[in-house]
């Protein structure tokens, strides 16, 4: 069964002055898919997600996200998307429950509907009794978890994730993938950069960027059959080098 | 207007939560304003003098009670000696000193004509200068009333009245130009601050990811700064009148009014500074040294703008606070209307209208 596409580029190209930090880029995600955009530092990764979230433009080429043009119709592309950077997303020096009422007021999420969403967020990562504990006393795992949930608390097509886990440790990193996972059960599509190889293995497909060309897409298991790899860091090696 | 709404209250949790900027925000203008209140004076009051009397006459006594009494002088010491006034000027804490000749009073009464030297301590030519005008003024005054049917062939006696400020108090001078320092302040600085301090922290890539508008994110980081700011006006209006009797003889409400127009200006250049800002620091640092210390210099505040040089005369016209103070000395001393200052409040809004332009332009194209 085909599934319905949400995300399509189109020979996506973003120059800044002579350099070129996305060249050509063709690659489509398909519904409820988790999408691994990999590659080392400084190889596009970051733009291009920037481009897709609409926070930069496109020196040219065609993309589409949700189904809504990039150039003219960002508006609506921002109502069903959600975004988490590599920096720490949410406000510190608020309580978790104040940022929650945050984002669910700018997202225009109704009283009634954030109450009954925010306690089971809160149930289910066993934050009842901190909520009104501000955000900077929390250790960086339960950070990372609140942020990714605030991030897909309005229920958008399609989540952004970029290299959410850096600095994590592996086992609250496992933690985090369940969460991920959980929301492409429920239909989000996940679209997450990471250079954490063990990582690209949780995903549906994967792409592996070097120096802003796409040199691979597949899923892992092919892409480990094709390079002749035991695990997706070898495969990563061969392609990088 | 609910995205709003949840924005600026979040804004607001930054605000209060934040020890350095309330203090940066409450504690700075009343430290400002009292420590301007009690440090800039041109009046004098209290100057050490020392007198050497070779006369001790009535008249000398009579003359030295009266210096004493008006509370602008305290006697250090009696000199016996035309050498002590030197080295009674070299330890220093003696300002002035006021010689009377030999048979002051007799050579007065006889001759209608008697000497006395005033001498003193020009290394702060202010206080000098006030000192010696203060005290001629009260020689003269004695004199007069010694001799009221005194008539010298053709005096010229001036009546002086110092208009809007009959007592030359110090504070109508600083007050309006206080209000105008803190408001630039606190206004362009915490706001260029706090937008760049989402920058810094990334939550800035979040909200411009959000179905937010450039324009409401704007909004929503200048609101809670332009009440907090008008709070602050009242503040140091209130201050300036029960504390340091400053007056406000205009209408109040034009006052307010041309308030929000300045801190709306001042807002928007704080918008514009965090668009050239990379952090929060380079931010401070030219809100201080870029707005503050010009703001200070040339806007009149302190150094009357025609006694400078033709250069920085020409500077004093981009600086914002110039038109502002002409605006607050006009309303609160002289207490006319929009009338007399319909230019300065033009050129406020002019200068609000380019800088929310710029501003405007410059956000969205980060976005790009």
């Amino acid at each position: 069964m085909e599934k319905e596409t949400i995300i399509s580029a189109r020979n996506l190209i973003k120059k800044f002055g002579h350099f070129t930090a996305n060249d050509n880029l063709t690659f489509e995600v398909k519904k409820g898919e988790i999408f691994g955009f990999l590659g080392a530092n400084g190889a596009g990764k970051t733009t291009a997600i920037r481009i897709l979230c609409g926070l930069s433009s496109p020196t040219s080429g065609e993309v589409k996200v949700a189904g809504f043009d990039i150039y003219h119709e960002t508006e609506k592309i921002k109502k069903n998307i959600g975004y988490m950077s590599q920096k720490f997303s949410l406000y510190e020096d608020l309580t978790i429950s104040e940022n929650i009422k945050l984002y669910a007021g700018i997202y225009g999420i109704g009283r009634k509907q954030r109450k009954v969403k925010e306690a089971e967020l809160l149930q289910k990562l066993e934050l009842e009794k901190v909520k009104n504990k501000l955000i900077g006393d929390l250790p960086l795992g339960w950070k990372q978890k609140l942020a990714f949930s605030v991030a897909i608390f309005h229920d958008p097509k399609i989540v952004f994730l970029d290299e959410p886990t850096g600095g994590v440790d592996p086992v609250t990193r496992r933690k985090f993938w369940d969460l991920i996972y959980e929301a492409a059960h429920n239909g989000i599509t996940v679209f997450v950069t990471t250079h954490y190889m063990d990582e690209a293995e949780y995903c549906d497909r994967v792409s592996i960027m070097n120096a802003g060309k796409i040199e691979a897409l597949d899923t892992p298991a092919k892409l480990k059959e094709k390079y002749k790899a035991t695990n997706m860091d070898e495969v990563f090696l061969k392609i990088a080098r | 207007m609910k995205q709003l709404k949840s924005f600026i209250k979040k804004e607001f949790f930054h605000i209060f939560r934040d020890p350095r900027t309330m203090l940066i925000l409450f504690g700075i203008p009343v430290a400002q304003l009292l420590v301007f209140g009690t440090v800039i004076k041109s009046e004098i009051k209290d100057v050490h003098i020392a007198i050497y009397d070779q006369s001790k006459d009535e008249t000398t006594l009579e003359i030295t009670n009266k210096l004493l009494s008006s509370g602008y002088f305290i006697l250090d010491k009696n000199l016996d000696n035309l050498d002590d006034i030197d080295a009674i000027f070299r330890k220093g804490k003696v300002r002035e000193v006021i010689v009377f000749e030999n048979n002051f009073g007799q050579t007065l009464g006889k001759e209608g004509i008697a000497k006395m030297q005033l001498i003193a301590d020009a290394s702060d030519p202010n206080i000098a200068k006030l000192a010696i005008s203060y005290t001629t003024a009260i020689v003269n005054d004695y004199i007069r009333k010694l001799y009221p049917e005194m008539q010298l062939p053709m005096q010229i006696t001036p009546e002086v009245r110092m208009y809007f400020n009959e007592e030359m108090k110090s504070a109508y001078m600083f007050v309006p130009g206080v209000m105008a320092l803190i408001l630039m302040l606190i206004s362009a600085m915490m706001t260029s601050i706090s937008i760049t301090r989402e920058k810094e922290l990334g939550t800035m890539e979040i909200l411009l990811v959000s179905p937010l508008r450039p324009v409401q994110i704007i909004v929503g980081k200048v609101l809670p700064y332009l009440l907090l700011s008008i709070a602050n006006a009242f503040i140091i209006v209130l201050i300036g009148h029960f504390v340091f009797g400053v007056p406000v003889n205009g209408s109040f409400i034009l006052l307010m009014l041309e308030t929000i127009l300045f801190i709306l200006m001042a807002l928007c250049l704080g918008i514009l500074i965090s668009t050239a800002a990379k952090n929060q620091m380079a931010a401070m640092f030219i809100s201080m040294i870029g707005l503050m210390l010009p703001t200070i210099l040339l806007s009149g505040f302190i150094f009357p703008i025609e006694n400078m040089p033709v250069v920085l005369q020409y500077f004093s016209h981009i600086m914002p606070a110039r038109y502002f103070i002409t605006i607050v000395r006009t309303i609160m001393l002289k207490g006319t209307g929009i009338l007399f200052i319909w230019k300065e409040t033009a050129v406020l809004i002019a200068m609000t209208l380019f800088f929310i332009a710029v501003s405007v332009k410059k956000f969205k194209i980060r976005l790009e």
